[in-house]
């Protein structure tokens, strides 16, 4: 019985290719754009409206578009006293492109704008090594980036040591923008950390206080706080103060921030199981070594996404200071349409747009790494 | 014996110094806060009373009563300048509600459309609610709000064009201009009071069939027609005595007046800017949280409906939706809060809302205290008043475990 009656396969079939009804880019069509009659419509009506739209705003905003100019008749037609055809319309980049080092530093001593430029390459060099998970000293990092930093950075924009002083009046723009939702996150997170331990506490007082102000902060829109450091602060102060008005959006933005944050990380407080609560206790652990080994940077840990969250929502609220009359970034583009230099139909949607896509850029930024850092501590089940 | 002692703690308590005392250290930590929480209070109060004193003003809501002295564009109750600040403060509160509401209405059915766009099928109406929710949350509301109001609304032909189209068309009745939209205003003849009480009775009868519905349904398994029946009641019966009574309502058409057109009634930029920037902005974060219910609905759900027979229709409607909106609802109420709360970016555009009323009392008046505590305490009252019903709305929609 040893002869060779294998009447097994002894290699493997090579596989055979998909049909061609599910595989080629027709089959794909058919399926992911025409599968019922209702997708087939919606997928008219959608490519319809996408080939009306799309060339109208590629030619707004970069065929028919102005780019180069020195002043208003760059961007008007020659019935509104300009230089091009009548019936023109297209984004006025020429604008943009005058008044850009005012939209990035406001009216920061053009002299001195190594000054907030060496702020913002300090900013760099120390966040992105923070944000790459590989890198390592994340505590010294964080350090010299949350306590160090704002230290130099101060100083190095307001003057002192040598350098001229530079009134915080004369700050604008995305400087401005991203200094407030900076300090914002800087104050609000040690800030909402305590007011989270607060409104966890057993002792009344403590909870009391904190629920009080977390919920009267989360309960009113961020212009009545902003109002609120703006207006009353001063009165609250010793008479005769004069507290710096940026100093006062500041505080403003901060307290809302606060409130906030400290909700967020009370989510995270709450995540984690008791057992690790007791599991301290039943080390002889103190409170503050409980909290700060123990619980918090579990809670932490489990709460970046909400905290980036937090901070992209803060990003766009800084907006709100130009309501309280504060140049940042949106402020100072809204101001500039007033300026007699370039008012034309088409500055105020050129500006915006401009201001938007600065604005976007950052906000979805960040919303991309909480979405990395979420999927890298992602270790649920998916169902 | 031993044992049992260390159980019961043998009575007395472990004899420790009086410096690791939690129940005394909680107590000090305690009276410390509270300290300087009274001093910090005291030393503002201190402070806002001598400060008041050195600007000649009195604290007080007395200043409620005084006449305003100055108009509002938009306002739906009887409003002049000679009203008092009282009577401003409820025409601004009236307008934050109208704001509120239609913001609210809005954002959700577009939130809703998107949000199910996102997971659909069709490749390219997927692509497109992406991006759609990708631009708008990453953008700030206020700058939204510049956008159609400096952008796109303030483009819109001048009221001098409009003239010009009356001149050539006398039939047309809406016109769309830089100053808003101008529309015919329906006017109420004096029967209209029964076609309200005919709809009123449609609602209460439709109401009254839906329950005879369901509980015919569960008793015979059979469903009687409720959306054709409620859809007769609730919109052809107040039609038909719409008819019946007369047809008591006019439209009172916008004519061209002297600076700016007259009569019918209009719909000012500020409000639209308004109401586009917040229901769009607050739809692309419903839209991604009606996705997340959506897919937090295990699959098996609707596969086990498909099972039983039901159309994907039905199973969307009854088994999928139900069960995402336990997901939905506790994040949909903090997005109607945050819309509500952002209605007060009015004061950018200048429309008429508490904040941008309060701002102009406030700045007439001074009385910055007291507009700043009215104002708290009415946007603190919305949000719990909508946090109540939203909670409520949960627990109605909540599993109910056996």
């Amino acid at each position: 019985m040893t002869e060779n009656i294998s009447y097994i396969r002894d290699h493997f079939l090579e596989a055979e290719k998909p049909p061609a009804a599910n595989s080629s880019a027709f089959a794909w069509i058919r399926n992911n754009l025409f599968s019922t009659w209702k997708d087939a419509v919606l997928t008219i009506l959608a490519v319809a409206a996408l080939v009306y739209y799309v060339p109208k705003a590629v030619n707004w905003l970069f065929i028919s578009a102005v780019w180069t100019g020195a002043d208003r008749t760059a961007c008007l037609t020659v019935d509104q006293g300009g230089q091009l055809e009548s019936g023109w319309n297209g984004a006025c980049w020429a604008y943009v492109n005058d008044r850009f080092v005012q939209f990035m530093f406001g009216s920061y001593p053009r002299d001195e704008l190594w000054r907030p430029l060496l702020v913002a390459a300090m900013f760099v060099a120390l966040l992105v090594p923070l944000l790459i998970p590989k890198v390592p000293r994340k505590g010294l990092n964080a350090l010299l980036l949350l306590v160090v930093f704002p230290i130099v950075s101060f100083f190095l924009l307001i003057g002192g040591f040598g350098l001229r002083h530079v009134e915080t009046s004369l700050w604008g723009g995305l400087m401005v923008t991203l200094i407030i939702s900076f300090v914002g996150i800087v104050v609000s997170l040690p800030a909402g950390i305590l007011l989270a331990l607060g409104r966890r506490s057993s002792m009344p007082i403590m909870k009391t206080a904190s629920i009080f102000f977390i919920e009267l902060i989360r309960g009113v829109p961020l212009i009545t706080v902003l109002f609120m450091a703006s207006v009353l602060l001063p009165l609250f102060l010793t008479p005769g103060n004069n507290i710096d008005k940026f100093l006062r959006a500041l505080i403003g933005v901060s307290i809302f921030a606060s409130a906030y944050m400290a909700e967020v990380i009370r989510g995270g407080l709450q995540a984690i199981p008791k057992g690790q609560y007791e599991a301290a206790d039943a080390l002889g652990l103190n409170y503050f070594h409980k909290m700060t080994f123990i619980v918090l940077p579990q809670a932490i840990k489990l709460v970046i996404p909400g905290i980036v969250n937090t901070f992209i929502g803060m990003f766009k609220d800084t907006s709100l200071v130009t309501i309280i009359s504060m140049y940042d970034l949106l402020g100072i583009v809204k101001a500039s349409f007033g300026d007699s230099g370039w008012i034309t139909p088409v500055t105020p949607l050129t500006g915006l747009i401009f201001a938007g896509f600065v604005f976007w850029i950052f906000c979805f930024g960040m919303s991309r790494y909480s979405a990395f850092v979420e999927r890298r501590l992602d270790t649920s089940h998916k169902r | 014996m031993a044992l049992a002692d260390a159980r019961t703690g043998s009575g007395e308590p472990p004899k420790v110094s009086l410096l690791y005392n939690p129940a005394l250290r909680s107590a000090v930590y305690q009276i410390v806060t509270l300290v300087v929480i009274v001093a910090a209070v005291w030393y503002a109060w201190h402070n806002v009373v001598q400060n008041l004193a050195r600007a000649n003003m009195t604290a007080g809501f007395g200043f409620l009563n005084s006449r305003a002295g100055f108009d509002v564009a938009q306002s739906l109750i009887a409003y002049s300048s000679d009203s008092t600040y009282f009577r401003a403060l409820q025409v601004g509160l009236i307008n934050t509600l109208v704001i509120a509401a239609a913001g609210v209405v809005t954002a959700t059915i577009v939130g809703l459309l998107v949000g199910i766009g996102r997971l659909s099928h069709n490749w390219l109406i997927a692509k497109l609610c992406t991006v759609y929710v990708e631009i708008f949350r990453n953008i700030p509301p206020l700058l939204v709000i510049f956008f159609w109001y400096l952008g796109v609304l303030a483009l819109l032909p001048s009221i001098r064009t409009i003239f010009q189209h009356v001149k050539e068309n006398p039939d047309a009745a809406f016109f769309i201009s830089n100053r808003g939209i101008y529309m015919p205003a329906p006017v109420f003849g004096e029967n209209f009071g029964i076609v309200l009480a005919a709809f009123a009775l449609g609602v209460v009868a439709a109401i009254a069939f839906t329950i005879w519905a369901n509980a015919r349904q569960r008793a015979t398994g059979k469903r009687p027609p409720v959306l054709w029946v409620n859809l007769g009641l609730i919109v052809l019966f107040p039609l038909i005595v719409f008819v019946v009574v007369g047809a008591p309502l006019t439209l009172d058409y916008p004519v061209p007046g002297s600076f700016n057109m007259k009569g019918g009634m209009v719909i000012g930029p500020e409000f639209l800017a308004l109401y586009l920037a917040l229901s769009l902005y607050t739809a692309s974060f419903i839209a991604e949280i009606v996705r997340a219910g959506i897919r937090g609905v295990s699959k098996g759900q609707s596969e086990a409906s498909y099972a039983l027979g039901l159309r994907p229709g039905q199973a969307t409607r009854l088994v999928v939706l139900p069960q995402a909106l336990r997901i939905i609802i506790p994040p949909l109420t903090s997005q109607y809060l945050n819309l509500i709360k952002n209605s007060s970016l009015a004061v950018a555009v200048g429309y008429a809302d508490l904040v941008a009323v309060g701002g102009t009392i406030l700045n007439q008046s001074g009385k910055s205290i007291e507009i700043i505590a009215i104002w708290m305490v009415i946007y603190v009252s919305i949000s719990l008043i909508t946090s109540l019903f939203m909670n409520w709305f949960n627990a109605k929609m909540a599993l109910v475990e056996r």
